[in-house]
């Protein structure tokens, strides 16, 4: 195979079209007759309804329908759909299209307006009398396990609905005969996604075709696809589902259901008009999905020269309201914890708890930043205490290269063992190492002293669960145009897939990358998938790609074969062309052999398989894939402002081969930024009531041009030996260790001043009340 | 949209003008606008309180212009009035009744990309490219005023429109490779 | 986010818009860059009966020498009294702080009076104006009144304007021979500070005459902090002096907490920059002195 697309930077093919502003998202979608939709929303964290009207509402200009929990059809009116069940999370409970009785956190779904406008469905939404009974919020996740907490649930007789435990090793004796232990207690704070395009969903139902098609900004149009049909009583083929294109998604796109993902497409067939409904930036902050918040107790157990003996954690995880996915996130950071290192014995318990806030589910790093923000410090808390090299701590304690695959001895989200597949951890850390300059940063630090500076090096070790199963499939046909079509149903939302995919495909069928062209998303072109997450689409749907593509290549060798009467083996593609090698006149196109594959006349040999140049492949890998990475950055802290910034920041990555290095490159700085947003910007607040109080993008900081820096970043490559490709994932990785390295690096900045991080995001404020806590030396 | 159908764009006429300042106006809650966009003359009459970015979106049809927040931080709404910078979705349709405006349409096609578009493909400068009509409308304004800025007078620039995807470092290499290529090395 | 009903009118002169403002009194909210006033109605915050938009009063946008000030007409955009020369030359301190409102799309719309009559005391300009001892020239049905920027802000979002009063012009004394300097410390850059300090002196023999010091961030309105003024005029900058500041300003402050940063903070940070900016403002009395 002649590989001229596969690792090269070539420009996204989707861009042309991205950049002149003909790109289709979802709120882009007008439809004739089309009505648009307004959801009322709890203003309160906790309450009883005791009664909801609506006819006021329904009498306001231009509604044409307000729904309420009554007049939600049987099958819309019980809870949504469970996903993901796990055997430890025992209260499965999951939110409903609209409240019924309860609600239980800011912003959950009460009434639906359709009305002509947007702006006349949010004026009718403000009609709807709604009589409450305020009940006593749950906000501290401490608080909710007390015995005499409210409950956000009151027929399970507690909030923790999950409590989950993982060992390896004999730990109790570990810790017992470890000369050097370390406690600690970490936080973090929740954040949100906030993906510039905010969801949306607009649902048509065609009466004639009997036909549902609804546009959802969604991560998962499949199982959407699915759940629909069986909640509306019609076949899978009756619904298509067409994830456009999105605008952002890192994580929350994929919950299923969210309340108006089954509310647009209910009325758009009980009104018998298309129905738009496009989520606010404030109903962005209530309604979509948050994460982060989890409380670790941790404790780590090192002989004298640093190497580990034991781990353990306790933590706490806020689950929000309700927990459709499941326990994802806390069993990613479970798992994530122990990272590139050795750790004989490690115990991993957690508690998953109802609060009345806005539900939880994955966000970009899922967990891993948590579980590498926990063993980073604990890590650097050891090099403290034993007066080590930082680095040679973590070199001590390193997996190393002749030892893969590296069963951690833990089970993954997956439900498989967590078995690294393949790795380079010493070298990765060396060569961050030699960026950043780490043999002279005593000299240099004292250098930014002399000049009044205080400038901190922080360092941060990781390993990503990526590219997991259950399966993605991709069909690639070869037209009579001789144009290539792909289709898979991994959807996407910024990450290059119409470009890499088609490389893939381009490599393998010896065509021009610009005749490949790649559809995403839209269940009527790829029935089968289940959804972009986990770094996965690229490992799993990517090598599904390959794998049609190559099936394609065979048949077109196979339909030639015939035609130019020649062995398979004596044929040659090349250039779009099958030719009999040296007798390169006797070719055949791809398009023609596309016209032989398709007969109007004739049989269809049974080693064909299948009528036209065309192969449906599905990849199923029985487990994840295990990229690696260490970042390095210089932080440098005003300390009577409490002001932050990064000086420089370096990225040493290994995700195996890289398809395209530009699309990598760019996965790579995304997430670091988001990374940056969350450790010093982003925090989400919530009083003590259950309030919300950051639903703008005034009090929500997403950092900008000025606050992030330059990000160098570097790869090394060590295949994946669990895909012909060799491909590890990658959309998650920038995220990962920033807290980790962040913590470490303002520690380092501010080292005279004894300050200790163990608590993620930070501020100047809250840096402030660190210094000044830390003693007496806290004023310069 | 709160305004009617979206009515084709009639003639390339200027709209017409306002009130004289010594006659009394009075209060009103639906008005006819016309606003010249990318040379366009669209005209509707719409409800006051539809936002100029409405208008683009429904009433003009050009879906380039998007919508991230509403209240004026995102700057994916960013289209240029009479030649500025201004965020559509805190303006009034009723308010740019005369005035021109330039969206991210204006510039290049598929085929032929403008030079700032070319160089935020060559140098990755979007990704999901929903924040990106306003980036480049930003950075429209802001290379005429600087055709040769430094790196530091980019990000500042461009530090009122928030991207989630790239991180911004290929978007400040492209505007300082667009200023190259639209400007010379100067 | 779509704003609730309302009515509309746009006068073209100060007379309608006066005229509009005595007719609907309360109910009306006059509506000038609309930086502040538009994200209020997208949210629903603010629900006028009617909006009167200044936008269209062309007799508002100058900015003139005037008896040893600059007067700003109240619809001049910040993005071109950024660009003025007579800013830049005799309001050094203004052309510190107008790159510090927002961003560039939010100043080619937001206006110069809007930003004052707005009030908000995290802005830069209010601090601007009263830092210079400036003053606003305010229309009402009674006639045309001056109005000191000291007695202008009475509390957050609130000033000393009735309901049928249009602020029509902006005064800024400009300090010939003294030194300035507008800092701040925000969570990002183009956000509304959590704490701003403008700093306004003279040097006689390396001593400090005529300073002024206001804040942003710190309370209800942008303030003056006498006793620091007092604890800098006459002396030298010195390192005890400036600790003195320091000390004074965080006493005397008594700023509130939010979700950005502790009261705390605020009074520690107010200090800082107080010293920052005085120092900063002192090597520029140096350079012009």
């Amino acid at each position: 195979m002649a590989t001229r697309y596969f690792g090269a930077p070539i420009p996204r093919l989707e861009d042309p079209r991205l950049l002149t502003g003909r790109g289709t998202y979802v709120d882009d979608i007008t439809l004739p007759g089309m009505l648009h939709a307004a959801v009322l929303r709890s203003p309160h964290a906790h309450a009883r309804i005791r009664r909801v009207d609506v006819s006021r509402a329904r009498q306001a200009p231009g509604v044409v329908a307000v729904f309420t929990h009554a007049d939600l059809p049987p099958a819309l009116a019980g809870p949504l759909p469970k996903l993901i069940p796990h055997p430890a999370l025992v209260h499965h409970k999951t939110q409903y299209a609209l409240a019924a009785d309860k609600v239980r956190h800011v912003g959950e779904p009460v009434a639906f307006v359709v009305a002509d406008s947007r702006y006349r469905a949010e004026d009718a939404a403000e009609l709807i009398e709604v009589d409450y009974e305020p009940l006593p919020p749950v906000v501290d996740l401490e608080a909710a396990v007390r015995p005499d907490a409210p409950l956000v649930h009151e027929d399970i007789g507690t909030n923790v609905c999950a409590h989950y435990t993982q060992r390896v090793g004999n730990v109790e004796e570990a810790f017992a005969r470890a000369p050097v232990v370390v406690r600690e207690r970490f936080v973090i704070d929740r954040g949100t996604a906030a993906p510039l395009e905010t969801r949306g969903v607009v649902a048509q139902w065609d009466p004639r075709m009997r036909q549902l098609v609804v546009w959802d900004s969604t991560q998962a149009p499949i199982p959407i696809r699915n759940g629909l049909a069986r909640l509306l009583g019609l076949s899978q083929a009756q619904v298509r589902v067409v994830a456009p294109d999105i605008g952002g998604g890192f994580g929350p796109k994929i919950m299923m259901f969210y309340p108006e993902e089954v509310l647009v497409p209910c009325a758009a067939m009980q009104l018998g008009r298309p129905v738009k409904w496009i989520e606010d930036r404030r109903e962005c902050f209530v309604a979509m999905n948050q994460e982060r918040e989890q409380i670790h107790d941790a404790a780590i157990a090192t002989d004298r020269d640093g190497r580990i003996l034991g781990v353990r954690t306790e933590f706490l995880y806020d689950a929000g309201a309700y927990i459709p996915y499941g326990l994802i996130v806390p069993i990613v950071a479970s798992t994530t914890l122990p990272g590139p290192y050795k750790i004989p014995a490690y115990h991993c318990e957690f508690r998953a708890v109802f609060t009345t806030k806005t539900i939880v589910s994955p966000y970009r790093g899922a967990g891993r930043p948590h579980g590498v923000f926990v063993m980073e410090r604990l890590l650097d808390r050891v090099a403290d205490q034993l007066g080590l090299d930082r680095a040679e701590v973590r070199r001590r304690n390193f997996i190393q290269p002749h030892e893969f695959p590296y069963d951690v001895g833990l089970i993954y989200q997956d439900n498989a063992p967590l078995v690294y597949d393949s790795g380079n951890y010493p070298a990765t850390l060396d060569k961050a190492l030699q960026m950043i300059g780490y043999d002279r940063w005593p000299e240099e630090k004292a250098r930014y002293r002399r000049q009044g500076r205080y400038v901190g090096l922080g360092v941060a070790c990781y390993v990503e669960g990526s590219g997991i199963g259950p399966y993605e499939g991709c069909r690639v046909t070869v037209e009579p145009s001789g144009k290539v079509y792909a289709a898979t149903s991994v959807g996407t939302q910024g990450q290059g897939h119409f470009t890499s995919f088609a490389q893939i495909i381009a490599d393998v069928l010896s065509v021009p990358v610009e005749d490949v062209v790649v559809t995403t998303g839209d269940s009527g072109a790829f029935g089968w998938g289940t959804g972009t997450f986990a770094s996965r689409a690229a490992v799993v749907a990517g090598t599904a790609a390959h794998l049609a593509a190559q099936a394609v290549r065979e048949k077109a060798l196979k339909v030639a074969a015939t035609r130019l009467e020649a062995r398979v083996e004596d044929l040659v593609l090349e250039g779009g062309r099958v030719y009999v090698r040296g007798a390169p006149a006797r070719s055949l196109t791809l398009g023609e052999i596309a016209v032989l594959a398709n007969p109007l006349r004739g049989t269809i040999p049974e080693e064909w398989e299948q009528p036209g140049l065309e192969a449906s492949r599905y990849f199923a890998p029985p487990r994840g894939t295990f990229p690696n990475g260490v970042h390095a950055a210089l932080v440098e802290v005003d300390p009577e402002t409490g002001l932050a910034r990064f000086l420089r920041y370096v990225v040493v990555h290994d995700c195996g081969r890289v398809i395209n290095p530009k699309i990598l490159d760019g996965q790579i700085r995304g997430g670091v930024a988001q990374g940056i947003g969350g450790v010093f910007y982003e925090k989400l607040v919530y009083d003590s009531g259950g309030q919300l109080l950051t639903q703008t993008f005034m009090d929500y900081l997403l950092p900008t041009a000025m606050e992030i820096p330059e990000v160098e970043v570097a790869h090394l490559e060590t295949p994946s030996p669990l895909n012909p490709l060799g491909i590890k994932g990658a959309g998650e990785a920038g995220v990962i260790p920033v807290p980790a390295l962040f913590a470490q690096a303002v520690e380092d900045a501010l080292s005279e001043f004894g300050v200790k991080i163990n608590e993620m995001p930070l501020s100047p404020s809250r840096l402030r009340d660190l210094i000044r806590a830390a003693g007496p030396r806290s004023s310069p | 949209m709160a305004g009617g159908a979206a009515r084709e764009a009639r003639n390339r006429g200027r709209a017409r003008a306002p009130a004289g300042p010594g006659v009394s106006v009075s209060p009103v809650s639906r008005q006819e606008v016309a606003v010249r966009i990318n040379g366009t003359v669209y005209r509707d009459e719409v409800d006051v309180r539809t936002t100029l970015a409405d208008f683009i979106r429904g009433c003009a049809g050009l879906t380039g212009t998007h919508l991230g927040c509403e209240h004026g931080v995102c700057g994916a709404c960013t289209v240029l009035l009479d030649g500025e910078p201004v965020r559509s979705c805190l303006m009034l349709a009723v308010q740019a009744d005369g005035a021109e405006i330039t969206t991210v349409e204006s510039l290049g096609t598929p085929e032929r990309l403008h030079p700032l578009q070319e160089a935020f493909r060559d140098h990755h400068g979007l990704q999901c490219g929903f924040c990106t009509p306003g980036f480049l409308m930003t950075a429209l304004a802001f290379l005429r005023e600087h055709p040769h800025p430094t790196e530091a007078q980019i990000r500042e620039a461009i530090a009122g429109n928030l991207c989630r995807c790239t991180g911004y470092q290929g978007i400040v290499e492209a505007i300082a490779d667009a200023a190259r290529r639209m400007h010379g090395d100067g | 986010m779509k704003p609730p009903p309302f009515r509309y009118a746009a006068p073209t002169s100060v007379d309608q818009a006066l005229a509009l403002l005595s007719a609907f009194g309360p109910e009306a909210k006059v509506l000038a860059g609309g930086q502040s006033l538009m994200p209020l109605l997208n949210l629903r915050l603010v629900r006028p009966g009617v909006l009167v938009d200044l936008n269209r009063v062309r007799e508002l946008d100058y900015i003139r020498e005037d008896d040893g000030e600059v007067a700003i007409g109240a619809m001049t955009r910040q993005r071109t009294a950024e660009r003025s020369a007579l800013v830049r030359r005799l309001l050094p301190l203004l052309a510190d702080a107008l790159p510090l409102v927002g961003h560039p799309p939010i100043r080619t719309r937001g206006t110069v009076g809007g930003s004052i009559a707005h009030a908000d005391p995290s802005a830069e300009l209010p601090a601007v104006l009263l830092a210079l001892d400036g003053s606003v020239v305010v229309r009402g049905p009674a006639g045309t009144r001056r109005i000191p920027a000291a007695d202008f802000f009475v509390s957050y979002l609130t000033t000393a304007l009735a309901p049928e009063d249009l602020l029509v012009e902006v005064r800024f004394p400009a300090h010939p021979g003294a030194g300035t300097a507008f800092m701040e410390v925000a969570r990002r850059h183009g956000d509304y500070a959590l704490v701003g300090a403008a700093a306004l002196v003279r040097l006689r023999d390396g001593r400090c005459q005529g300073v002024r010091l206001a804040f942003t961030g710190v309370g209800p309105t942008p303030v003056r902090v006498a006793e620091a003024e007092a604890a800098v005029e006459g002396r030298e900058l010195t390192p005890a002096v400036a600790a003195e500041v320091r000390k004074v300003v965080a006493a005397r402050l008594e700023p509130d907490s939010d979700i950005h940063a502790s009261a705390e903070y605020r009074r520690e940070v107010a200090g800082v920059l107080a010293e920052r900016a005085l120092r900063r403002a002192a090597d520029r009395a140096r350079e012009v002195g």
